[in-house]
């Protein structure tokens, strides 16, 4: 038992010291009162100078919100949020809509990124990366911090291609037919409670649109940081993906360590046309509170894509290691016929961490395939549950699905757990559900300390191994800062 | 001459457990090989294990050295590291993890603790192949999840392959011949007698002789409830054959 229960010991030293991101940043600060009600409502819209349209859209959001109650069904316990005790919208001081050029971002905000390993600067985007070919690869960035964009590189290179990715309060303005045209379509105002909070409150996020057989020149990408104390941030990011074109965004969260819990409650909506395809991937890193389970970011998430056209392809890759409390099911409507989703996940949880994620995979369409790869690691005294649905509609004629859901426990005090659903109303759809759990064994670690590697790097390799096929499906740049994350979650026993 | 290995009154017990290794004492000189055969339930797997350093198993009193180090309060990677090689009864898998990375890290982890220049991809692969080749590992196994889905016959020549690929000083065989057919075992007994040198040992637990017409000891061993009870050449394998282990265990008892 030696090995096992040094590996425990050395988790259970894993606390905020290892928290990597946790610094604040110290600027002046505009923020709306305390509290929710129509008044901050109509504060948030008209900060941002939003049309009326938009404003009543916020407005009926909230007037359901209020009938509604929080969900209680997932496998996560917390204590009651008191929502008058939040401020919905926090910005960085500095004149009117938002700077034109990164010379007019605070100094601190652009250290903030730079100390993050976020690169604003477009000649300095991954120096250091290399891809095969020896170019660097472009990657546009839009940086939210607390409730507004900050910054978005390499605009004017995705216009001349023809992509709009701008803040969604900027394309508000900029292409309100678009916005109007696909807001909330995928996730309607009224789907479940944090959504309709996040629809009345949501302050900034991205807002992608591919035209027309358009690749996307690069990768794009929003970095969400939480800076204020006793801040929600509610992003709202919409990407359309219009007939046969492709685009592969990426996210990454990070917030300073606090011992107040944070509400993080996002809305992303997808949308693919005929042939188009979009890959969305993740990796989750908020503040995941410290040993004892105090402080932390509360990451209640609502994603959801629409394969809306024919032979379209959404593509979710989600690696997540931070945040106190996990509640998110990314999901796909196979609405066009022979339209595909995926679903690639790792969840790692560790110390007090408390995680409830999984997916949806909707089949609506004739002959529509989904696939679904999740891999949890439990450590310390963490829960781990995989959630999700698979259904087809009785028109989904052909339809496929295959699950595998894996559990790894590192440990005996934590939990993982499986909860799938299967739902079928066509008796030619064909679904497969595996799953395992497993506990790193003692046997496997000794045998690879017999041939010379130490215990960190015994269990490294081991947990590598256990979520390398999810870790393929990222972007390089991504998988490589995937696999450090993995690493610093798990350190002690990681090396 | 410097034994390569000498355990002496050895006493090893499962954590918690019972009593397994009963004061035993070996010598093994460089170049040597010795085996070790006796009854199920001797403590032939056990003394493995201990001297390999598994966690489970506590030394109660005596000692192991290699090449004069004594050996029991290191961790197994610092005993692998020292050139202790263990050739397992029941190899693991482990999911996920390609047998070339498995045999890279496990290279450079130990060059890199005895302070050697690791070895780089091309010039391992050069390596794996050629070794490979003798023992029937193709290409294709090498891409395979470390031992998962392997045959018995696969697993064994893979710890074959890790053994000539490592160069330890003291091989450890534990039942290596268990789940191989014959042409297997002599693929395998091939790779072992490449490895045999002056400079290096091997002990060769087996619980039948057959193993010894293809690795040939110099010394035979009969282990019975936890110690050495006899020793003698290597037509001592064929006499055990023979009459079996009972007088052994009476001996013991």
């Amino acid at each position: 038992m030696a090995a096992v229960q040094e590996t425990i010991e050395q988790v259970r030293l894993i606390d905020v010291d290892q928290y990597k991101y946790g610094f604040e940043t110290l600027v002046d600060t505009e923020k709306a009162p305390k509290g929710l009600s129509e008044d901050i409502i109509r504060f948030i819209s008209a900060k941002k100078n939003e049309p009326d349209w938009m404003l009543q859209w916020r407005l009926d959001a909230y007037a359901r919100w209020l009938t509604m109650q929080a969900p209680d069904w997932a496998r996560v316990a917390y204590p009651p949020i008191d929502y008058q005790d939040l401020y919905y919208y926090a910005a960085p001081k500095k004149g009117g809509n938002g700077p034109k050029s990164l010379d007019e971002v605070d100094p601190e905000i652009l250290k903030t990124y730079e100390k993050l390993g976020i690169p604003l600067r477009e000649q300095e985007i991954l120096a250091g990366v290399e891809r095969p070919e020896g170019e660097p690869r472009k990657i546009a960035v839009d940086a939210v911090f607390d409730s507004v964009s900050v910054a978005t590189t390499f605009k004017e290179e995705l216009k001349a291609a023809g992509v709009i990715f701008m803040p969604i309060s900027e394309a508000l303005h900029e292409h309100p037919n678009l916005v109007k045209k696909y807001l909330g379509t995928v996730v309607p105002t009224t789907d479940n409670y944090f959504a309709t909070l996040n629809s009345a409150v949501f302050s900034d996020g991205s807002f992608v649109y591919i035209p027309k057989g358009v690749r996307c020149p690069m990768e794009l990408s929003t970095y969400f940081r939480i800076n204020e104390k006793n801040t929600g941030q509610f992003e709202r990011t919409l990407i359309i993906a219009d007939e046969g074109s492709y685009v592969s965004y990426l996210e990454g969260c990070t917030a300073p360590m606090r011992d107040e819990n944070q509400l993080h409650a996002a809305v992303v909506e997808l949308v693919a046309m005929d042939d188009a395809e979009i890959k969305y991937s993740t990796v989750q890193n908020w503040y995941p509170g410290d040993a004892e389970g105090k402080g932390g970011i509360y990451n209640f998430v609502t994603k959801r894509g629409d394969c809306r056209g024919r032979n379209s392809k959404i593509s979710w890759t989600q690696v997540e290691t931070g945040s106190a409390i996990t509640w998110k099911y990314p999901s796909c409507i196979l609405r066009g016929d022979n339209s595909s989703g995926e679903f690639y996940s790792i969840a790692i949880s560790n110390g007090r961490q408390q995680v409830d994620s999984g997916t949806k995979m909707i089949h609506l369409g004739k002959n529509t395939s989904s696939r679904i790869i999740s891999k949890g690691i439990s450590a310390g005294r963490s829960q781990n549950t995989y959630r999700g649905l698979v259904s087809a509609h009785r028109k989904a004629t052909g339809a496929r699905n295959f699950t595998n859901c894996d559990s790894l426990l590192i440990g005996d005090e934590c939990g993982a757990h499986t909860v799938p659903y299967i739902e079928t109303r066509n008796p030619l759809a064909q679904f497969e559900h595996e799953a395992t759990t497993s506990k790193i064994s003692e046997d496997m670690l000794f045998y690879a300390m017999q041939r010379g590697l130490s215990q960190e790097e015994a269990v490294a390799l081991v947990v590598n191994g256990f979520v390398r096929d999810v870790l393929q499906q990222l972007p390089m740049e991504f998988a490589v800062e995937a696999q450090k994350l993995i690493s610093i979650s798990l350190e002690g026993s990681v090396g | 001459m410097t034994p390569l290995l000498e355990i002496e009154d050895l006493h090893a017990e499962i954590e918690g457990g019972r009593k397994i290794l009963d004061g035993l004492s070996l010598t093994v000189n460089p170049g040597e090989v010795h085996a070790i055969m006796g009854p199920n339930g001797a403590g032939k797997s056990t003394l493995s294990y201990v001297l390999s350093g598994k966690p489970g198993y506590v030394i109660t009193g005596g000692s192991i050295r290699l090449a004069g180090v004594e050996l029991s309060e290191l961790t197994p990677d610092a005993r692998a590291a020292l050139g202790l090689f263990l050739a397992f009864q029941y190899p693991l898998e482990i999911p996920g993890v390609s047998t070339m990375a498995f045999l890279h890290a496990a290279v450079n982890a130990q060059k890199k603790k005895r302070g050697e220049q690791e070895m780089t991809s091309p010039e391992l692969l050069k390596r794996v192949r050629e070794i490979g080749k003798s023992l029937d590992i193709t290409a294709e196994m090498l891409r395979r999840p470390l031992n998962v889905g392997f045959s018995g016959g696969e697993k064994k020549r893979n710890e074959t392959l890790q053994m000539l690929l490592l160069e330890p000083k003291l091989c450890v065989l534990d039942e290596t011949d268990s789940g191989l057919d014959i042409d297997a075992l002599k693929v395998v007994s091939a790779g072992v007698n490449a490895l045999r040198a002056p400079e290096r040992s091997m002990v060769v637990i087996t619980h039948y002789q057959r193993l010894l017409d293809y690795i040939v000891p110099d010394v035979v061993h009969v282990l019975a409830a936890g110690r050495i009870v006899h020793t003698g050449g290597k037509e001592l394998a064929l006499e055990l054959e023979a009459t079996g282990y009972a007088q052994f265990q009476n001996e013991a008892a």
